[in-house]
């Protein structure tokens, strides 16, 4: 039982056709581990966490991910989803007209296989909401439409202790968050994974949040690859070194 | 979604002799066969709607109408028949295109339905309109008197296969309450022209809601003018254009009286290979009409490939002394990204799709404010969208 990123190469669909992004990840997450993954712009961190939910215009073109043995890449978007997969994304997308409550109850009822009970679910809506800091007039609102940059990003981890996956991946959820607003989001999370038997992929360029969430695990990710990998303590050495070193490796070997 | 806004006010055309509503007229020579290169023509698929600029009598045959009407009508609401020339009929409607002037030429005998001077109608009057053969011509003309202070909600519903004229007048005296709501739910067969046309009194209240969904062309224009000031038109509306559909709503609101008010306010969705939608808003604001108030608003949501909107807003504003007055129009895209996020939530494509649709309708539907129009209409919605979009699960 885990997620096991298995030598993924992936394509990016571009206009002049594909494009390859991922050129060989290994990375397994087991129940109960947070795995952080750093790496500077353009290496391909948010191509992983799309790849792996599904996106249309990424391509897997080699090697596998597997969902506690489940072929994710044999699975739509919504499959993988009802099989355990989160995303919480770098930019969520604003849908208007679809009100916030109306999306909950909607995604509950389908990774659930069944509607939530109406009189203890908008409690517990409320009560998501409100320990990331949102008030209810969220709830009548439409999806993301004219949210701040910060109340976006907290209204993705709303949905991850509602939906409750086994798996969620968290692509930049602390760029753009206040100070505060970083303790909050990190709560929700550490609630998460306070379960004891959930995976977490954390994407993220600041070492601050690894304060709050404390990682099992550290990649470095340059060019498509995992270049390095080690304890919290890489975190803070990359604080102090950045990635120069790890990108005149990879160009060395490319 | 992606939004294209138009510019507010400024953009507005202003012009006062409007091409937009040509000259009202009873006498068919008014109104010549169109060719399709006039202004209110330009978007209309002259091909398909020719059967509907002929001069031809009902195509009723013994005991099997081309059109069948049933009408309910609630205890203290009147109904009886007016012919060609008999007062209340012709007095606000003078036919403003040839089907409707075709309508009024081929129709005997109007429906008439009062509503009594300070009764107020607590059930909705229901009329069923029911065609019956895509081939058959059916002219009607309906008068609708909504006596002073008096309140009430009518409800039509249209199906079958028909080639249908409808001429709608409706007189809502001073101090009256009156909510119309018009469902185009045809059979994929169906022409269908039709003008719906009120007289707002002093201080009296109309709204107007028009669904469309079914037909092959439906054509409908929805005019409002005062008699009086205070008086206050609310003109809803949404439809839902399939592969191959037309569906064209003309709205004109002629603010000629002080201190009356306007909202239009239609919603669209479009899916399929030629699906085609056209919005005209057309609101004058005469020089007498100070003080008026107006806004006029179309969106629609394109859901694939291969649909077209057409909307255009004009304003033509004769005084400068208004409270306000403004128009919007928006075309949006249901996009690969919104269907991306929502089934990356485990909601299936085809609920996602029905979703963003309800929630974009709903909004409209909420503003009715009558609970039991409101809730037929979110069950028509949904039955709708089961058939169009893809089921609910
Ligand atoms: N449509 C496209 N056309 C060309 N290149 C693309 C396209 N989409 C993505 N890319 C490229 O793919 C690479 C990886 O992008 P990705 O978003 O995965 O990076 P990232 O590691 O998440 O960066 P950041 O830290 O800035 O979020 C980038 O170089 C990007 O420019
Ligand atoms: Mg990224």
């Amino acid at each position: 039982m885990s997620l096991v990123i298995n030598d993924l190469h992936v394509d990016v669909l571009t206009e002049d056709g594909p494009k390859q992004i991922l050129k060989g990840v290994n990375l397994t997450i087991n129940p109960g581990e947070v795995h952080a993954i750093m790496g500077p712009n353009g290496s391909g961190k948010s191509t992983l966490a799309y790849a792996m939910a599904g996106h249309p215009k990424y391509q897997m073109t080699s090697g596998s991910v597997t969902l506690d043995g489940k072929e994710l890449n044999e699975l739509s978007v919504d499959e993988r989803a009802r099989a355990g997969l989160f995303l919480a994304m770098q930019y969520p997308v604003e849908v208007p007209g679809v009100s916030v409550s109306n999306f909950l109850r909607t995604a509950k009822t389908a990774i659930d296989g069944e509607a939530p009970k109406v009189r203890t679910w908008v409690k517990e809506v409320n009560q998501a909401m409100g320990a990331l800091g949102l008030d209810s007039s969220f709830s009548g609102r439409s999806l993301n439409e004219g949210f701040s940059g910060g109340e976006k990003k907290r209204a993705e981890i709303v949905q991850l202790q509602l939906l409750n996956p086994k798996y969620a991946i968290l692509d930049e959820t602390d760029s753009g968050l206040d100070i505060d607003a970083l303790r909050v989001v990190a709560d929700g999370v550490n609630r998460y994974t306070g379960q004891g038997d959930r995976g977490v992929l954390l994407i993220t360029h600041y070492t601050r949040i690894l304060n709050y969430i404390k990682p099992d695990f550290v990649h470095v990710y340059v060019d498509g690859r995992v270049v390095t990998e080690g304890g919290p303590e890489l975190a803070a050495k990359l604080e102090e070194t950045g990635y120069d070193a790890y990108i005149a490796a990879a160009r060395a070997n490319a | 979604m992606t939004i294209t806004e138009v510019p507010n006010v400024a953009g507005a055309i202003e012009t006062l002799e409007s091409h937009l509503h040509p000259q009202p007229s009873f006498d068919l020579a008014d109104h010549p066969s169109p060719n399709g290169r006039e202004e209110v023509w330009r978007f209309t698929p002259m091909r398909r709607i020719a059967p509907l600029l002929e001069e031809r009598a009902n195509e009723d045959r013994e005991g099997d109408p081309a059109v069948a009407f049933t009408l309910n009508a609630p205890d203290g609401v009147e109904a009886s028949t007016l012919n060609r020339g008999q007062a209340p009929r012709g007095t606000v409607l003078v036919p403003g295109d040839r089907p409707a002037a075709l309508a009024d030429l081929g129709c005997e005998d109007a429906l008439y339905v009062r509503i009594p001077a300070n009764t107020e109608v607590a059930e909705p009057i229901r009329l069923e309109i029911e065609g019956r053969d895509a081939g058959r011509r059916s002219n009607a003309v309906h008068v609708i008197v909504a006596e002073p202070n008096s309140k009430a909600t009518i409800v039509y519903r249209h199906s079958g296969s028909t080639q249908q004229l409808e001429n709608i007048e409706i007189d809502v005296r001073d101090g009256a309450n009156l909510t119309f709501v018009s469902l185009q739910d045809w059979a994929d067969d169906t022409l269908h022209a039709a003008e719906h046309t009120a007289r707002v009194g002093r201080d009296a209240t109309y709204r107007h809601v028009n669904v469309s969904f079914g037909g092959d062309v439906v054509r409908m224009h929805t005019n409002v003018y005062y008699d009086g000031p205070g008086g206050s038109a609310e003109l809803f509306g949404l439809y839902f254009a399939d592969a191959g559909q037309h569906i064209e709503h003309r709205l004109f609101v002629d603010h000629n009286a002080p201190h009356t008010k306007s909202n239009i306010d239609y919603r669209g969705a479009l899916q399929g290979q030629d699906a085609h939608a056209v919005w005209i808003g057309d609101v004058v604001i005469r020089k007498v009409a100070e003080g008026i108030e107006t806004y006029e608003s179309n969106k629609n949501l394109v859901l694939s490939e291969g649909a077209r909107a057409d909307s255009v807003p004009n304003l033509e504003i004769e005084t400068g002394e208004i409270a306000g007055a403004g128009h919007s129009s928006t075309t949006g895209r249901f996009d690969d990204e919104h269907l991306f996020y929502l089934t990356s939530r485990g909601i299936d494509p085809v609920e996602a799709k029905r979703l963003v649709v309800m929630g974009f309708f709903v909004d409209i539907i909420r503003r009715i404010g009558i609970p039991d129009v409101e809730e037929r209409l979110v069950a028509e919605v949904e039955r709708e969208l089961a058939a169009s979009v893809g089921a609910a699960k």
